[in-house]
C-alpha cells in the first residue's frame, strides 16, 4: 500500500463485508425473508442470494437484508418484506428475477413493485 | 454482503470458557448447509461483559446470546440462522424487553452509561484481519498524520485533548511527547508498556486481543510526532494471546507497508517489534521496563534523567500504555475537542475499569471521567452479589488505595481519586462487600509487593517485609497499639525513600485502609476480633447447644476429630484442636455452628 488512496479503496470494498453487523438504525431499509420451511422448499434462498447479491453489486451500506421466520400465508411463499420509512411492503411469490426488479425499482430508486405486492395477487 | 454475521467473543476470559470449539463447531456447521456465503462467523475481542461469558452476537437482529456451550451451536443455526427463530432461552435477560422483543445492547443497564472509545472495536472487529480494522476507519489517522499534518502539529492536537497517561500516574501525553521531540539527538524510541501486572486489571490485555492496529498505528503516529523509526512493544509472556494477535497484527501491517520504510508515500520509515517480559511487576515501571527491553535484569534506576531526555539505549525515548495509545488515532480523526468534550475539567476523555471482585458483572467497562463510583458499581457493576452490602473498592491494584461506602458518590477523575488517598492505576476496580477483612486485604496486596520488589533499595525490600510481618501480627491478633502506630511510621519512611514507584506506592493499602477503617484494625488489636469474620487466627467456631440436634453430622467430617458429643445430644467443639476450616459449618443442616 503505496498511499492513502489505496487505504481508501480497500475500506471501501471492505464496508459491504462488514454491512449488516449492526442492529438496522432508523433511516435504514430492513429486507426479509421468510424462511420457515414453506419458504425455504418453495425456493426462498436463491432469492434470499439474488437481494443479497444486487446489495453488494450496488454498494448498498443503508440495507438490512435477513431471514425470518413463517410469515403465515405459506402459499404466497416466497415472501420478502420491506420495511422503509415506517411502511412495510409485502412482495410475494418470489423469484431471483423478481426480487432483483424490486432491488432496483423500490430499494434503489423508491418506486414500490405495485405488481408483485400481495393485495395485487 | 453477508445476510447475517455470528460474532464470537474470543477473549481471554470467553476462550477459557471454551470460545473457541464453538467457533470451530459453527464455521463447521455453517460449511455443511453450504451458509458459508451468506452466514459470516468471526472471532473478536472481548465484549466485556465477561461475566456471562462465552458470549455470541447474531447480527443484523443484534441478538446477544450469553453463557453459550458447544452443545447449543445445532440450536443456534437450525433456529436462528435457517428458519429465523431467536433462541431465547440462550439471550441475555437485560436484552429481552417486557414484550419479548429485543432490546438493544446500548440501552442494557451493562452498556448504558459506558462510552467505549479505547474499546470501541473490541466485540467487533476481528482482530486478526488487517481490513477489517480498515473497514472500520484504521490506518485513516496515521494516513492523516503524515500527508497532512507536521509533527508538532500531532502534539499540539494531544496536548488540547488534555489526554493523559492511561498507565497510572496520569502524565499529559502531549507534554512527554513534546519533551521527546525536543531533545536532540538522530535516533529515538518510541515504547508500548503493555507489562500490565496489577492484579485484577485486565484492559490493556483485552485492547491488544481486541484492537491490536489501533495501538500499532498510534505507536507509528507517536514515532512521526517525536521523530523515531523504531518502536518496542513490551508485552508480558503471561499473555499468549495478545502475543500471538499482536504478531499477526504487526505481519499484515508489515505486508500492507503500513509499517516499514516510505509509509503512504510520505518517506517516514517506522517499524516495530514486540519484547516479552518475563512477568516481574517491577518492570511495568518505566525505567525498569527500559532495562529489561535493553537484555538487563528489570531493576529501575533514579530519574531524572527521564526517558524523553534519556531513555532505551541511552536515546531519548517515549514510553506509553496500551490504553493511551488505543485513543490517539480516535482524537487524530475527530478533533481534540471532540475528546475533550468528555471527561471532567482537568481529565478528559474516557477510562476502563476492570471490574472484579464481589461484583455482580464481572468485566470491562468504559465511562467517561467524571461518572460515579456509585454508577460504575451499581448501575453499571449491577452492585454486590447474594443481595451483601457493599464495604469498599480498591483502584489502582497494590499502588492504589480504597474507598470506602461512603465515598461512593466521589465522581473518578485522577485528581480526586488521589485527594482521597487512592489512585487511578491502571483501572483494577477489586469490589469488597461487608464478608471481607480491610486487614486482610491490605495483607493481600503488601504481600504482593514484597513477592515483586526487585529488592535493588532497601526501603522497598526490607521495608515493605517488615510492613507485612507488622500486619500479619495484626491479623494473627498478638500486635499492640503501638503497632499502629509504628506501621504507619514505617509506610510514610517507604513512601518517602523507595527508588521508584513500586515502592513508593506500596504502602498506600495499608495507609488507605488504616485511615477508613481504622475501628477494624482497632478490633483486631483490642479485642483479637476479626469484625468480617476473615482472619482464622482470631476465629472460634462454636455450636449452639440449642440449634444442635446432635445428628453427629459435624463430627464426622471434622477432619481433625476436634468435635465430640453423643447422638441426639449438643455437640462441642475442642478449640485447641480446632484447625478451623470451616466445614462443621458447611455441613450443618440446623445453623447450628457459628462463627464468634
Amino acid at each position: 500500500m503505496k498511499s492513502l488512496e489505496e487505504l481508501r479503496a480497500l475500506r471501501e470494498k471492505m464496508k459491504s463485508q462488514i454491512d449488516n453487523r449492526s442492529v438496522a438504525s432508523a433511516d435504514e431499509t430492513v429486507i426479509k425473508v421468510g424462511m420457515a420451511t414453506c419458504g425455504i422448499a418453495a425456493g426462498a434462498r436463491p432469492v434470499l442470494d439474488a437481494l443479497l447479491d444486487e446489495a453488494e453489486k450496488r454498494h448498498l451500506h443503508n440495507v438490512s437484508i435477513s431471514q425470518t421466520g413463517c410469515i403465515g400465508m405459506c402459499r404466497m411463499e416466497p415472501i420478502v418484506e420491506v420495511f422503509r420509512d415506517g411502511q412495510k411492503y409485502t412482495y410475494v411469490l418470489m423469484t431471483p428475477d423478481k426480487a432483483r426488479k424490486v432491488m432496483n425499482d423500490h430499494v434503489v430508486n423508491g418506486n414500490v413493485v405495485k405488481e408483485y405486492l400481495i393485495g395485487e395477487n | 454482503m453477508f445476510r447475517s454475521h455470528i460474532l464470537v467473543c474470543g477473549g481471554t476470559g470467553c476462550t477459557s470458557g471454551n470460545s473457541m470449539k464453538i467457533y470451530d463447531a459453527l464455521v463447521a456447521r455453517i460449511q455443511k448447509e453450504g451458509l458459508e456465503n451468506e452466514v459470516h462467523v468471526t472471532k473478536t475481542g472481548c465484549f466485556g461483559l465477561c461475566a456471562l461469558g462465552p458470549i455470541m452476537i447474531v447480527y443484523p437482529e443484534g441478538a446477544f446470546y450469553s453463557q453459550v456451550k458447544v452443545e447449543d451451536v445445532d440450536e443456534i443455526i437450525d433456529e436462528h440462522i435457517i428458519k429465523g427463530r431467536i433462541v431465547t432461552r440462550l439471550l441475555y435477560k437485560e436484552t429481552v424487553a417486557d414484550d419479548g422483543s429485543i432490546k438493544a445492547l446500548n440501552d442494557t443497564n451493562f452498556y448504558k452509561k459506558q462510552h467505549r472509545v479505547a474499546l470501541r472495536n473490541c466485540g467487533v472487529i476481528n482482530p486478526e484481519k488487517i481490513d477489517e480494522y480498515i473497514a472500520y476507519d484504521g490506518y485513516e489517522a496515521l494516513g492523516k498524520v503524515l500527508t497532512e499534518m507536521s509533527p508538532q502539529d500531532v502534539i499540539d492536537e494531544i496536548s488540547r485533548s488534555g489526554l493523559r497517561g492511561r498507565g497510572g500516574a496520569g502524565f499529559p501525553t502531549g507534554r512527554k511527547w513534546q519533551f521527546a521531540k525536543n531533545s536532540p539527538g538522530n535516533k529515538k524510541y518510541v515504547c508500548c508498556n503493555a507489562d500490565e501486572g496489577d492484579p485484577g486489571a485486565f484492559m490493556d490485555r483485552s485492547i491488544l486481543e481486541g484492537d491490536p492496529h489501533a495501538v500499532i498505528e498510534a505507536m507509528a503516529i507517536a514515532a512521526y510526532a517525536i521523530g523515531s523509526d523504531q518502536g518496542y512493544i513490551y508485552v508480558r509472556a503471561e499473555y499468549p494471546i495478545a502475543v500471538q494477535r499482536l504478531t499477526i497484527a504487526i505481519k499484515q501491517a508489515r505486508e500492507y507497508g503500513l509499517l516499514g520504510k516510505n509509509i503512504f508515500g510520505s518517506g517516514f520509515n517506522f517499524d516495530l517489534d514486540i519484547r516479552l517480559g518475563a512477568g516481574a511487576f517491577v518492570c511495568g515501571e518505566e525505567t525498569a521496563l527500559m532495562t529489561s527491553i535493553e537484555g538487563h535484569r528489570g531493576e529501575p534506576r533514579p530519574r531524572p534523567p527521564f526517558p524523553a531526555v534519556k531513555g532505551l539505549f541511552g536515546k531519548p525515548t517515549i514510553l506509553n500504555n496500551v490504553e493511551t495509545y488505543a485513543n490517539i488515532p480516535q482524537i487524530i480523526l475527530k478533533g481534540a475537542d471532540w475528546f475533550a468534550s468528555m471527561g471532567t475539567e482537568k481529565s478528559r476523555g474516557t477510562k476502563v475499569f476492570a471490574l472484579g471482585g464481589k461484583i455482580h458483572n464481572t468485566g470491562l467497562v468504559e465511562i467517561p471521567m467524571g461518572t460515579t463510583m456509585r454508577e460504575i458499581i451499581y448501575d453499571i457493576g449491577g452492585g454486590c452479589p447474594n443481595g451483601k452490602k457493599f464495604k469498599a473498592a480498591q483502584t489502582g491494584g497494590p499502588s492504589g488505595g480504597c474507598i470506602p461506602a461512603h465515598l461512593i458518590d466521589t465522581p473518578i477523575d485522577y485528581d480526586n481519586l488521589i485527594a482521597i488517598g487512592s489512585m487511578m492505576g491502571s483501572g483494577g476496580l477489586i469490589v469488597m462487600d461487608e464478608d471481607n477483612c480491610m486487614v486482610d486485604i491490605a495483607k493481600f496486596f503488601l504481600e504482593f509487593t514484597v513477592d515483586e520488589s526487585c529488592g535493588k533499595c532497601t526501603a522497598c525490600r526490607i521495608g515493605t517485609k517488615r510492613l507485612y510481618e507488622m500486619l500479619c501480627k495484626v491479623t494473627d491478633g498478638t500486635a499492640t497499639m503501638e503497632d499502629l502506630d509504628k506501621m504507619e511510621e514505617l509506610c510514610y519512611y517507604i513512601k518517602e525513600n523507595s527508588l521508584c514507584g513500586l515502592g513508593q506506592t506500596a504502602p498506600n493499602p495499608v495507609l488507605s485502609t488504616l485511615h477508613y477503617f481504622r475501628d477494624e484494625y482497632e478490633a483486631h488489636v483490642r479485642d483479637k476480633r476479626c469484625p468480617a469474620g476473615v482472619c482464622k487466627k482470631l476465629l472460634r467456631y462454636q455450636i449452639v447447644a440449642d440449634k444442635c440436634k446432635g445428628c453427629t453430622l459435624c463430627a464426622r467430617n471434622c477432619p481433625v476429630g476436634a468435635i465430640s458429643g453423643t447422638v441426639k445430644e449438643p455437640h462441642v467443639i475442642d478449640p485447641n484442636k480446632c484447625i478451623k476450616c470451616g466445614v462443621c459449618m458447611d455441613k450443618c443442616k440446623f445453623g447450628a455452628v457459628i462463627k464468634a
